[in-house]
Formats: structure tokens, C-alpha cells, sequence
């Protein structure tokens, strides 16, 4: 369920480092919660984030929820499909629902994210 | 007491049921020290008679079959019989938000095509359910445009309604946002674009102008647009009389148009409630304030309507909404949209050429102060008498005249506002032509002018 | 056995603008009495709007029956009970109705002379009075429009007073049960806001409290009873912790319906609150406002309250304009005057003894519903609830239903729907509150119609989860409407 090579955060982010770049996304556990996804507002391409910094937001029809960026560095690329199509993060938020794409400035943040097992023994033990 | 629908029986039973003897041990868990020991200090309940009198000597304290040539914000205008005949009923009057979509149609409805109506009207192309009034939408407005442009300094023209101009430094106060006014030129009445463009800069977020003004003059809108859009800021329109639209082309130019829609069909029962819009283009629709329904279907393929977007909103996103309003002004905006379709295309647009026809009129009779192109108000300049003594004279006569501006703009101290609506009748208007010709040539002192 | 509704015909009708046809009328303008104008002359043929594209055209009958039939597909009060939590949906009186018609009344404009506008402020003054008298409060400002707005001004109040002391400070703490209009307001008014934990029983956490207010803390904003409908027992200790570091508490005054004649917030240590004049004194919903937020304070704080005030000039009233400690305007004009005088109408009405009464029978009405609801769904606080009472979906969500799929059923047995999911601090929270104007025989069908459900999510789950079923619309698309929003009506 959890993929092996993405690293997790306690707010329920992803990130899939692949040289200097990061893939980030939110879990399957995050977009249960939310339940039905209806907008992502994502920031713009070229912004600087911030490890552990709300860099947007993800909606449901009955609620929001910050997303944290799980790495620094700059903003390289968007999903843009998700401003047509934002119920993908329901079918797919480990894949083709990817939020956005960060060349990395610190890659060394990435060993304080929790690896699949944790990440499942930790919302195994939230609720 | 008539409102309480249980018999004293059935009150018995229902302690019994509650597992006490008397009303009182509802109560007891209460801790004794926050308990009022005495009765409120309030007169016993009286008879409907009794009240329908109170409010009737109440209202024999007010004016009473005056002519009134007051705007300034709040207009009179006819008021459809059909207006009150929709919103009296029990569906409408008293039912709740429409958060329950499904037997809420009703009003959900209405509101939809009120959105489209005021779209229609404004120019733009979204409009939420209404705001409490025009003068709380103007820092909503303001917000709206900061969060847009991530700017926080917005310019305001002294030629918007002096009381929303109040409303908007009280809001900004507290929130890092700059205000500072420009003037308005001394000959025409409209905004100083000079004054506007000097005071203009990057840290800007929005201009925002009223038209008509306040003056009642039709404002250099597509002007102040190009000064504010070269900068990056966004263009906010106002108005305060709604019937204007239906002459007027509306301010295609501006990003945010806000408002007030008292002139349709509202009482203007000494100051409210009213009904306020915030209308705008497409891509500043997540930004707006306020309730906004939406169009889509039930399980079973039908249109429908429901709240939408409510993720903005103060109930979901708490601290972070775009604004803490809860209320829209439902029943107010929907006196609104039955004005709007007992007038319809046609009507609208009659009505404000009848507006237009009253006041230039009586303004043919008199001397504008300012050269500018108006709708259907005015200010005339009062040489001779102050303009408290010739609303004196007016009142002998039971006659409101105009607002005398000195409480706004002291350099106007000698002008009064005047306004004529399609209610002003041509007879009122000579007596206020002649009470203030003759005040002007000092022929006559004002407390002697008889009719 | 659903006995409170059968399902009738009803008209369908579509939108206006799809009636719609050129040269249909439902006006007549009586003739000019003055010469005609050319609009392009007088004010420039640029400034000259074409037409009003795609506005309606209907005739008379045609608008009569457009808004006729869509009310007949609203639920409403003079239909039957609302159990909204802290909405207190209670019944509206028609003479309130009548008499904000009142010629000299409905027709005042805000800028009348003051001697011809006596009789307006000789209600507002009345109602102030009264309101001061129910509080417990020293001076109210009738300006704000709506319980939102009067939170804000209370806010604000707070600021320009804490401001004159040295030092506004920079924080508000919010209970995690309150209503999103609290935090929402705190942050308009330039404070960052701090969620103050409840305690185990669901109220005000004095040791949280204690440790949370330092000299960054301008406020706390509680609402008494809180959204649970309990009262906050340690409410005057609240205060005097808040007091002690010079702090101030605000009230949300949402829940007075459990309070008028019993207890007054000025009495327990409160120094700022709002009214709901929509709910605890009986104004009309209208289908989503207008409503009118009154704010009464202590005597401190009243030099900071809006202009202008009322004040008596030898034998009549006036405004006072000359405040130069105030926090300013909050809105044009006075207030939502007409709203006020149904306000005030109210309170002639019941009178002292009555508005007494009222909260007897508000109170006794939700410990009624409580006891025979107890044995069917979960109450996850035992306290003694005032005016309204919450309950938790646990039990049910056992069958997979929660609080949203209960109340739509509750919809075909001939209710509105009860708050629900909220206050957050229940999960899946139906938070219930019928008002003094329900009789016993609409309390016992709301009764049987919840105890009925409990059983359905037993026997039959899925009934319960694809409600409502009798209704003329069915359970509308959110999501779609959401995520590809149609605001308005376009033609084909």
C-alpha cells in the first residue's frame, strides 16, 4: 500500500527523492480522511518551501486541510491536472496524483521523514 | 403566554418524564453564586393591540407625510406589492440557511437567480448571496483584494459615501492595511486622477471608487482602472444606488464591484437591514466572501441547488476564512430579486429613466455645484442661507430637504445633497426650486417663505 | 411509522430567466410628470448601458406563482420544529411583522432630523434598556448587523481598551468547541488565535487556562452555556484568571436562550458579549438573515463603543457624535433597525415574567428530548444540559451510519435535520436544541421519529444511508457542485 521508496511525514505528506529532485504528494490515508476531493491549491512554480511550511491546501466539500512540504528547496514543476481533475487524489495519490515537483536543497532533511513500515505502524496507532 | 404551546398538564408530564417536581430543579445544578435572585426588571407582557399601539405612537413621533428629497446612501423608492407578498410567507420568512439542501430548495433557488441577476446588472461574472450591507462590503472588498494581490495598502476616493469610508478605517485598522484618500475635483465632482496617480505605488492592492459617488456624479471609472491596473492593484467599484444600474453601463473596467440593493424594494427603515453585493470576475471567485450557491444535481439526475464553496467559509476554515460572515441578508436579497423581475429588463431601465428625468428637473430649476454628469442626486451650492435654515423653511412646508454636507466635507459647508426619485412629484420639487431660489437671492429670509 | 408527513403533490417550475420572454411585463410606472431626459445627453452616450443582457421578463401572474411554487419546496418554522443546536429556531411572531411596517417606521430615513426622528430612537433606546437589564451589562451598541459582526466589535472593543491600557496584546483563546465565527473574527481583528483544550467533562479547562493566560493574551471567548449546552460552572473563576493578568472574557451570546431571567452574563464576571437577536429574541431566519448582533459591556468599555450614541437632550433624544476614544463605525447608520423593532416587540410581548418562562420551557423541552433519547444514542457527556443537548453517532457508526445519514433520514419522517457534527470537540456529534415553542406533541413525534431511526440502523442500514427518500429533491451532488462550480445562469 505504502510504498517502500517514499518517505512520510506526521501530516500525512509523501516525498519520492529521485537524484536531486523530490515528488511530493499527499497519502491514502489523507485522502480517506478528507473523503471526496474537490480543489488543490498548490503554490506556483519557482517558489521557495520550506520543510515542515504549509504550501497549500487540499479540499473536500466539508473540509480543508494544509498540506506541509516534506522537503526544502524550489518549486520545479505542478500537477496541473489536478485543477481539472482533482478527484485523482482519491484513485491515485501515491501516482498520477502527485502535487508537486522540488529540487532539493537540504537532501539530508529526508532521513528525519519515517520509511513505509513506520509510517504504517504510526496511522495504525492514531485512531 | 401564546407563543408557549404546552397546557399546564402536559408541562406536568413532561417534569414527570424529566424526572423533577417543579421547574425550578432544572436549575439547581447551577452554582448559586451566577443565579439572578430576583425578577427582571421589565414590564409584564402586553396584548398584540397593546403593542401594535406602542410602535403607532412611536411612529406618530417621526416624520409623517413629508416629501423627502434625501438619498445619500438609502433611497425611496416604490416598493412592488408583490415584495412583501413573497417574502411574508411562512416558507420564506421562516425557514433557515439552506444548509440542508434537499427541503431548501426554495430559497436556494432564489438566490441562485438573484447571483445571476446581480451578474447581469454588475457586469461580472460571479456574485455571492449578499453581504449585510453596502457600507460592511466595502473592507470585505478590501480584504478580498488583499488576499489577491497579497498587497495591503488600498486607496479610497473621499467621494465614496462618507459612512463606508468609517466602516472601512475601523476594519483596516487592525489588520496592516494602509487606507489613504484622494480628492475629487472641485469643478466636476469627479475623482482627482492626478491626486490619485501621485498617491498610487506598488504596495497597492486595490482603488476603489464609488459611481454615481456620492455626490450622485457618474465617476471616471475606466480612468482610475488604467491607473490602478498599471501598477498591478486591483479596480473596486461601489454604488449605493442600485436603480442606477439600469441605465448605466455598468463598470466593466473594475475587478471587485460592491454595493448596496436598499433602492430595490428594501425599506429604508431608518438604516436597515439592507442587503450588500460583492460581485466579480472568474478568477478571483475562491477569494469572495460570503455564502454562494451553486448549480448541480440530485441522485436522481434533476437540477438542484446547494451552498457551495464553503470551504472559504468561517464555519470550515475557522481563522484562516475569507471572512467571519456568517448571516447573508436571504430574505432581503430576495425582496431584492422580486423587485428585479416584477421590473424586469424593461422596468429596470424605465424606472432609472424616470430617476434621471425627476432629478434633473428640479436640478434644471437650481444650479449644480459640480459640472459632472449625474443620476439622480445632486449638490447645489446655497447662497444667502445656510442649508440648516432652508431645510427649515422645507419642513414648514413638510418637506425633508436635502443632506446638508458640512458633517462630511467641510469645504462643502454651504451645499446640500439633493435627490429626486420616480416618487418625487413635480409640485414638491417647485416648492423646493422656489423655497431655495429664494433663499439664494437673500430677498426673501428664509422663515418667512409661505406657500 | 412515520405519522408527522405524507408525501403531496407539488408544483415544479423552472428559472426565471427560462420564463422569460421579450415584452412581458408585471410593472406599470405612472407617467412622467416632467419633461422626459435623453440619457446620452445628459450623460454621455458612453456611459449609456445598452440593455441589461439576459435579465427577465415575466408578467405578474408568471412572478406570483415562480416564487409561490419554490416556497412550497422550503421546510420551515410555521411548518414545524427546526432542532438546530445553538440556532434556538424558535417560533416567529407575526406581530413583529406588522408592526416593523409601520409607515412612519419603515419609511424613516436614516438622515431625518433628529426631532423627526424621535420615535426610532425612543425604540432603540427602550430596547438598549432592555437588553441591559437581561445582561447584566452596563451599555449596548445596537450597530452590529449580525452575530458576527457583533463579535468583531466586541473584539475590537477589547483591543481599544487593552490599546488606551499601553499594551492590546496579541493573543485570543478559543475553546476547540466553538463555532468557526470566533476564530474567524479574532483574526480580522489583528490577533492570532490560541485553542484552549476542554477538560474531560467537555467545558473550560481552569488549569489549561491558568497556565495559557500571560500578558500576550487580550481575551478569552467562551459561550455560556458552551456548545454542548452545559453551563460553564467555573465560569467566574474563568474570569477572575483572566482578570488577575488583566485579560478580559468575551461571551458569544448564541446560547442565551438558556439564560433570559435566570442568570446575567454581567453577573458572572463577563465584561463584553454579543446577542443573536435572530435567535434568542425571536427575529426571522429568512432563510439565511437578516439578523442583528447587539453588544453590551461594562461600563469600562463603553467609551470605546461605535458611534454615534444615544444620549438625552433635556427631552429627546440625539446622537452623540463626539466620542474620541471609540473604535469607530461599524456599519452605516444605526443598525438593522427593522430587525430591532421585531426585537423589541418580542420583549413587550412576554414581558419579564414571560422571558422567564420562555427559558423554563426551553430548558425543560431539551432535558425532555435528553431522558427519552439517552437509551438509543451515545451521550458522551453526563452533565446537566441547559437549552440543548448533544449526542454522539457511536452506536450507529457500529452499522457504518454516522450523524449526516441519521439526519437526512430524520428529513422523511417530516423534521429539518439537527446540527450536525458539531461542536468538533464530539465526533460525529447531533447537537439538538427544540426552543420554548414546541408542544409536547411535536417533541414526541421528533422523539419517535430518532428512536425509529436507531432501529432502521439496525434492521436496515441502508435506508437510513441513502436518505432522504420522501423528499422532492433527493440527496444533491456536493461534490460536482464544488468542484465544478455553476454560480449563475447562463443561457444555452
Amino acid at each position: 500500500m505504502y510504498p517502500e521508496n517514499f518517505r512520510y511525514t506526521k501530516e500525512h505528506e509523501w516525498v519520492n527523492v529521485e537524484g536531486d529532485t523530490g515528488t511530493v504528494g499527499i497519502t491514502d490515508h489523507a485522502q480517506h480522511e478528507l473523503g471526496d476531493i474537490v480543489y488543490v491549491d498548490l503554490p506556483k512554480v519557482g517558489a521557495h518551501v520550506e520543510q515542515g511550511k504549509s504550501i497549500g491546501s487540499v479540499e473536500s466539500v466539508k473540509a480543508v486541510s494544509d498540506v506541509y512540504s516534506p522537503v526544502s528547496g524550489e518549486v520545479t514543476a505542478i500537477n496541473l491536472a489536478l485543477a481539472d481533475t482533482p478527484e485523482a487524489l482519491n484513485s491515485d495519490p501515491h501516482g498520477a496524483a502527485w502535487l508537486i515537483k522540488v529540487r532539493l536543497s537540504a537532501a539530508a532533511e529526508v532521513q528525519s521523514l519515517m520509511n513505509a513500515a513506520e509510517y504504517e505502524a504510526y496511522i495504525g496507532a492514531e485512531k | 403566554m401564546r407563543y408557549l404551546p404546552k397546557s399546564d398538564s402536559e408541562r406536568r408530564e413532561m417534569l414527570e418524564a424529566c424526572g423533577v417536581t417543579s421547574p425550578e430543579e432544572l436549575f439547581s445544578h447551577l452554582p448559586e453564586a451566577v443565579r439572578l435572585k430576583r425578577p427582571l426588571e421589565l414590564a409584564p407582557g402586553i396584548s398584540e393591540y397593546e403593542i401594535v399601539q406602542y410602535f403607532r405612537d412611536r411612529a406618530a413621533e417621526n416624520a409623517n407625510g413629508y416629501a423627502c428629497f434625501l438619498g445619500a446612501g438609502v433611497y425611496n423608492h416604490y416598493r412592488p406589492v408583490l415584495v412583501d407578498t413573497v417574502v411574508s410567507r411562512g416558507e420564506f420568512l421562516t425557514s433557515y440557511t439552506p444548509y440542508q439542501a434537499e427541503i431548501a430548495q426554495g430559497t436556494l433557488t432564489t438566490i441562485f437567480e438573484f447571483q445571476t441577476m446581480i451578474c447581469q446588472l454588475t457586469g461580472m461574472d460571479v456574485a455571492n448571496a449578499s453581504m449585510y450591507d453596502g457600507s460592511t462590503a466595502v473592507p470585505e472588498a478590501a480584504m478580498m483584494a488583499g488576499r489577491a494581490t497579497g498587497r495591503s495598502r488600498m486607496l479610497i476616493a473621499r467621494s465614496v459615501h462618507p459612512e463606508y469610508r468609517e466602516v472601512l478605517h475601523t476594519y483596516a485598522r487592525h489588520q496592516g492595511m494602509p487606507v489613504e484618500e484622494f480628492g475629487y475635483l472641485a469643478d466636476a465632482g469627479t475623482i482627482d486622477l492626478e491626486d490619485l496617480d501621485r498617491k498610487m505605488d506598488d504596495l497597492t492592492a486595490a482603488v476603489i471608487v464609488q459611481s454615481p459617488n456620492f455626490f450622485g456624479i457618474v465617476d471616471q471609472v475606466k480612468a482610475a482602472a488604467e491607473i490602478a491596473h498599471r501598477r498591478g492593484a486591483l479596480l473596486v467599484v461601489l454604488f449605493t444606488e442600485a436603480v442606477s444600474l439600469g441605465i448605466l453601463e455598468p463598470p466593466a473596467d473594475a475587478d471587485i464591484v460592491a454595493g448596496e440593493l436598499q433602492s430595490f424594494a428594501i425599506s429604508p427603515s431608518y438604516g436597515g437591514p439592507y442587503a450588500g453585493i460583492i460581485a466579480t470576475k472568474e478568477k478571483l471567485m475562491r477569494q469572495m466572501p460570503g455564502r454562494l450557491v451553486g448549480q448541480t444535481v440530485d441522485s436522481r439526475g434533476n437540477r438542484a441547488f446547494c451552498l457551495t464553496l464553503s470551504t472559504r467559509e468561517q464555519h470550515i476554515r475557522r481563522e484562516k476564512a475569507t471572512s467571519n460572515i456568517c448571516t447573508n441578508q436571504a430574505l432581503i436579497a430576495l425582496m431584492a430579486t422580486v423587485f428585479m423581475t416584477v421590473y424586469g429588463k424593461q422596468g429596470l431601465r424605465e424606472l432609472a429613466a424616470q430617476n434621471l428625468a425627476k432629478a434633473h428637473y428640479l436640478a434644471g430649476k437650481l444650479a449644480p455645484r459640480f459640472s459632472g454628469p449625474f443620476f439622480n442626486e445632486f449638490v447645489v451650492r446655497l447662497k444667502g442661507s445656510p442649508p440648516d435654515e432652508v431645510n427649515k423653511s422645507l419642513l414648514k412646508k413638510k418637506i425633508i430637504g436635502g443632506l446638508p454636507l458640512a458633517r462630511f466635507y467641510p469645504e462643502l459647508a454651504d451645499c446640500m445633497l439633493l435627490c429626486a426619485t420616480e416618487m418625487s412629484k413635480r409640485a414638491e420639487m417647485d416648492v423646493v426650486a422656489q423655497t431655495l431660489a429664494a433663499t439664494a437671492s437673500g430677498r426673501v429670509p428664509a422663515q418667512e417663505v409661505t406657500q | 411509522m412515520i405519522r408527522k408527513v405524507t408525501p403531496h403533490l407539488s408544483q415544479n417550475e423552472v428559472l426565471l430567466f427560462e420564463r422569460s420572454s421579450p415584452g412581458k411585463k408585471a410593472y406599470q410606472l405612472p407617467d412622467l410628470d416632467v419633461p422626459a431626459v435623453d440619457p446620452a445627453d445628459v450623460l454621455g452616450a458612453a456611459s449609456v448601458r445598452t440593455e441589461i443582457p439576459g435579465f427577465p421578463e415575466v408578467s405578474e401572474v408568471e412572478a406570483i406563482r415562480h416564487f409561490t411554487r419554490l416556497s412550497t419546496w422550503n421546510y420551515a418554522i410555521d411548518y414545524g420544529m427546526y432542532p438546530l443546536g445553538s440556532c434556538t429556531m424558535k417560533y416567529n411572531p407575526r406581530i413583529n411583522e406588522l408592526v416593523a411596517r409601520t409607515e412612519g417606521l419603515a419609511w424613516a430615513h436614516p438622515y431625518q432630523p433628529e426631532p423627526l426622528a424621535q420615535g426610532c430612537m425612543e425604540v432603540m433606546a427602550r430596547l438598549e434598556a432592555a437588553l441591559i437589564e437581561i445582561t447584566g451589562m452596563d451599555a449596548v451598541t445596537l450597530q452590529p448587523a449580525a452575530g458576527a459582526h457583533g463579535e468583531l466589535t466586541g473584539i475590537l472593543l477589547i483591543r481599544a481598551f487593552l490599546q488606551k491600557r499601553g499594551n492590546p496584546r496579541k493573543k485570543i483563546l478559543i475553546p476547540d468547541s466553538a463555532h468557526g465565527t470566533n476564530p474567524a473574527t479574532a483574526a480580522i481583528a489583528g490577533y492570532t488565535v490560541e485553542n484552549i483544550p476542554s477538560s474531560a467533562t467537555g467545558g473550560l479547562d481552569l488549569a489549561a487556562l491558568e497556565k495559557l493566560v500571560d500578558r500576550d493574551v487580550a481575551a478569552l471567548m467562551v459561550t455560556n452555556p458552551n456548545t454542548l449546552g452545559v453551563f460553564e460552572d467555573n465560569i467566574m473563576q474563568a474570569a477572575e484568571i483572566l482578570h488577575n493578568k488583566g485579560a478580559m472574557l468575551y461571551m458569544d451570546g448564541a446560547n442565551m436562550n438558556a439564560l433570559v431571567g435566570i442568570a446575567r452574563p454581567g453577573d458572572f464576571g463577563v465584561d463584553v458579549m454579543h446577542l443573536n437577536l435572530h435567535k434568542t429574541f425571536s427575529t426571522p431566519h429568512g432563510g439565511g438573515g437578516p439578523g442583528a448582533g447587539p453588544v453590551a459591556v461594562k461600563k469600562a468599555l463603553e467609551p470605546f463603543l461605535p458611534v454615534p450614541r444615544l444620549k438625552r437632550a433635556g427631552k429627546r433624544w440625539a446622537y452623540d457624535y463626539k466620542r474620541k476614544n471609540s473604535i469607530g463605525r461599524v456599519k452605516a447608520f444605526y443598525g438593522n433597525f427593522g430587525v430591532l423593532v421585531r426585537a423589541l416587540a418580542y420583549i413587550l410581548a412576554h414581558g419579564g415574567p414571560g422571558l422567564r418562562n420562555a427559558t423554563v420551557d426551553a430548558v425543560l423541552n431539551a432535558v425532555y428530548i435528553r431522558k427519552h433519547l439517552e437509551p438509543y444514542y451515545e451521550l458522551p457527556y453526563s452533565q446537566p444540559n441547559m437549552h440543548e443537548v448533544v449526542f454522539s453517532d457511536h452506536r450507529q457508526t457500529q452499522a457504518g451510519i454516522h450523524t449526516g445519514d441519521i439526519a437526512k433520514r430524520l428529513i422523511d419522517y417530516g423534521f429539518h435535520p439537527y446540527t450536525v457534527s458539531f461542536p468538533l470537540i464530539v465526533h460525529g456529534a447531533l447537537m439538538i436544541e427544540p426552543t420554548e415553542t414546541e408542544g409536547k406533541r411535536e417533541l414526541d413525534q421528533f422523539i419517535d421519529a430518532m428512536i425509529s431511526i436507531a432501529k432502521e440502523v439496525e434492521t436496515d442500514p441502508q435506508l437510513v444511508k441513502t436518505a432522504p427518500h420522501g423528499t422532492r429533491t433527493s440527496r444533491v451532488d456536493e461534490v460536482t457542485a464544488a468542484r465544478k462550480p455553476i454560480l449563475r445562469w447562463k443561457p444555452a
